[in-house]
């Protein structure tokens, strides 16, 4: 393990793109001034750039290695999406000032709302959800507020699938919900019997990712609606693999009353490390009034239009503020950039070639002998193998191989989820990997399994050649300790 | 994975129960069970006393894979927790069906065995998922 930047600080060692300016006064009142000095590391520029440039270089990252994550969406994002978040009008912009001066920015935010409704066949957006999470809380909220203002108030359960991600039925119980949970049938779509029976006057709605996490279509959706929809329930969609259907299939289409999207995720902003992201919410007509503020809107004043922030006074049912400003602004400008380089042929060739490399790569691996949990199934962006034979024959688990791969230089798939899968890797390639690159991950593959059948190669302990070994994940589990201490 | 225990009855979420000679019954879950879900690492148990529906939630599993929560088999009240769990859930990876016990039940009615299954039918039930 490398020192931490803590253990190289001696005192009053300084960087000088750091050093300290003259404090400007500040007329802060005494009690919240603070009696000592910050624990901070104290090191040379040259330090610090060595310290974190290491850092990253132990790191995979989509820049440097092939990332097929599966769920996770770890595509490329051009750097243009960046760039222009930037610009310092962007990114100087007081979120205060007044709206004659972020005129350019609300735009740019009224168009991605515009634009979003376009792609996801939605009556409505709004961006002020900061995460994944909070889109799908803001989703359900709706949904509850929907239901309570008409005085239904009896309606508590939300249904949910097991191949759901496990943030659904958290969702649900935060929003004071009932989890009900149906099973996936051996095709991977829905139980429909099953469904019907949890239908009834106490459902409140479902909530369903489509393609699923098992990396197919839902076939059923439209008699899915009808089924919740007859029920008095309203259908929420988990916008997590939206990249699967990008241009091609809308959510609203399939009457769904409300989705989130992952705009970091499917549009352009580097993720998976918990920095910010933004889980913009699409409603139809029914939920409009219960969408969370702020919004951007057009107005009109003296002839002449202009963008405002729609709030409380626009949208008085709304289930409330969920972000102090316009949610995480770099995030929704990244979105808005890549949207219009992509224009509406480009967002198509997104799900279009997702879905092709994720085809292409479960057909490769399936004719090298691995084994998919919906063989009869096409993929849409992602695809199951199951490695219960090579787990059983040769102690050859998913785990092991996830690790094998560190070592051939691939971010291992998504492991173990779903979990009605046995031993499985969830595959998702994205679009913006090559051939070469899918071919050379299936044939690391193969070698990994064909070393462990033929020369009893075993993985225990892999990875071998990483910064990090093979964490003891139990122990750290049961024995957590996050803490540094200082001597 | 070994011989399944003759004298027990399991459910179709491999779950098992013994029938103790007070007409009280200990439930665990099953050596299937606790190889799915990897090595143990916390178990949350019910109160002594409460009551549970069949099929209801008494008490949740975590390894480092999943949580998973165990639902009672049948209807009753729970008379006994196996506490030892607390400090030691790796109890139920190492041995399922004796020092891994999870709660000890007393019966709202009769124990119905047409409900669950016999260690052949649970056997069935284990080969069809491994094909």
């Amino acid at each position: 393990m490398s020192e931490l930047i803590f253990e190289k600080s001696r005192g009053g060692r300084r960087a000088f793109a750091q050093a300290p300016v003259e404090a400007r006064s500040l007329s802060i009142p005494e009690q919240f001034l603070r009696d000592d000095q910050p624990r901070l590391p104290e090191a040379s520029e040259l330090q610090t750039v060595r310290h974190y440039t290491r850092l990253s270089q132990k790191n995979f990252s989509i820049d440097t290695q092939f990332y097929p994550l599966g769920s996770c969406t770890m595509k490329y994002n051009p750097r243009a999406c960046n760039a222009l978040a930037l610009l310092p009008e962007f990114a100087g912009r007081h979120p205060l000032g007044p709206v004659s001066h972020g005129q350019g920015f609300l735009t740019c935010m009224y168009e991605l709302q515009e634009m979003l409704k376009d792609v996801t066949g939605m009556k409505g957006v709004s961006l002020t959800p900061m995460a994944g999470a909070q889109g799908e809380l803001a989703g359900v909220a709706m949904i509850k507020a929907y239901h309570d203002a008409r005085g239904d108030t009896e309606r508590d359960e939300i249904i949910v699938p097991d191949a759901a991600h496990g943030t659904n039925p958290a969702t649900a119980t935060m929003c004071g919900c009932t989890v009900k949970e149906i099973p996936t049938g051996s095709d991977g779509d829905v139980d429909m019997d099953a469904l019907k029976a949890v239908l009834g006057p106490k459902t409140a709605g479902i909530m369903l990712t489509n393609p699923s996490t098992l990396g197919v279509f839902e076939r059923h959706i439209k008699l899915i609606a009808e089924m919740v929809h007859d029920a008095g329930g309203l259908l929420y969609y988990d916008g997590a693999n939206l990249n699967a259907i990008l241009g091609k299939v809308r959510p609203g289409d399939m009457d769904f009353d409300v989705i989130h999207m992952n705009l970091h995720k499917t549009f352009s902003t580097p993720h998976g490390g918990g920095g910010p992201g933004s889980g913009a919410v699409g409603v139809n007509q029914r939920l409009l009034p219960f969408m969370p503020i702020p919004v951007v809107t057009k107005r009109e004043k003296d002839g002449e239009t202009f963008f405002d922030w729609a709030a409380e006074d626009d949208i008085p049912q709304s289930i409330g503020r969920l972000s102090g400003f316009m949610g995480n602004s770099g995030v929704l400008l990244r979105a808005y950039v890549y949207m219009r380089m992509l224009g509406r042929d480009g967002m198509q060739r997104v799900a279009e070639f997702a879905t092709l490399n994720a085809n292409y790569l479960m057909v490769k691996l399936r004719d090298a002998g691995f084994e998919l949990a919906f063989p009869e199934r096409r993929a849409s962006h992602e695809f199951i193998v199951t490695l219960k034979h090579e787990a059983k024959d040769y102690s050859l688990t998913a785990m092991d191989v996830a690790k094998a791969l560190l070592d051939k230089n691939y971010h291992a798939p998504t492991t173990y989820f779903p979990l009605l899968v046995p031993e499985c890797l969830l595959i998702e390639p994205t679009e913006t990997e090559s051939k070469e690159t899918l071919d050379n991950f299936v044939a690391a593959m193969i070698e990994i399994v064909r070393a462990a059948k033929e020369d009893g190669v075993q993985y225990k302990e892999a990875p071998y050649k990483m910064p990090v070994r093979r964490l003891d994940d139990v122990k750290a589990a049961r024995e957590l300790n996050l803490r540094y201490k200082p001597e | 994975m070994n011989e399944l225990p003759g004298d027990l009855l399991y459910t179709n979420d491999h779950e098992w129960l013994r029938r103790e000679g007070d007409g009280s019954v200990t439930v665990g879950i099953t050596e299937h069970a606790a190889t799915s879900l990897g090595d143990l690492v916390y178990v949350e148990l019910p109160e002594v006393g409460q009551d549970v529906d069949a099929g209801g939630e008494m008490a949740v599993v975590e390894s480092v894979k999943a949580a998973s929560d165990v639902y009672a088999p049948i209807a009753g009240s729970i008379a006994a927790v196996n506490d030892d769990l607390a400090d030691d859930p790796e109890k139920i990876n190492a041995d399922p069906y004796g020092d891994g016990w999870i709660v000890r039940m007393t019966l709202s009615d009769g124990l119905d065995e047409s409900e669950l299954m016999t260690p052949d039918a649970y056997q069935e039930l284990l080969d069809e998922l491994d094909d």
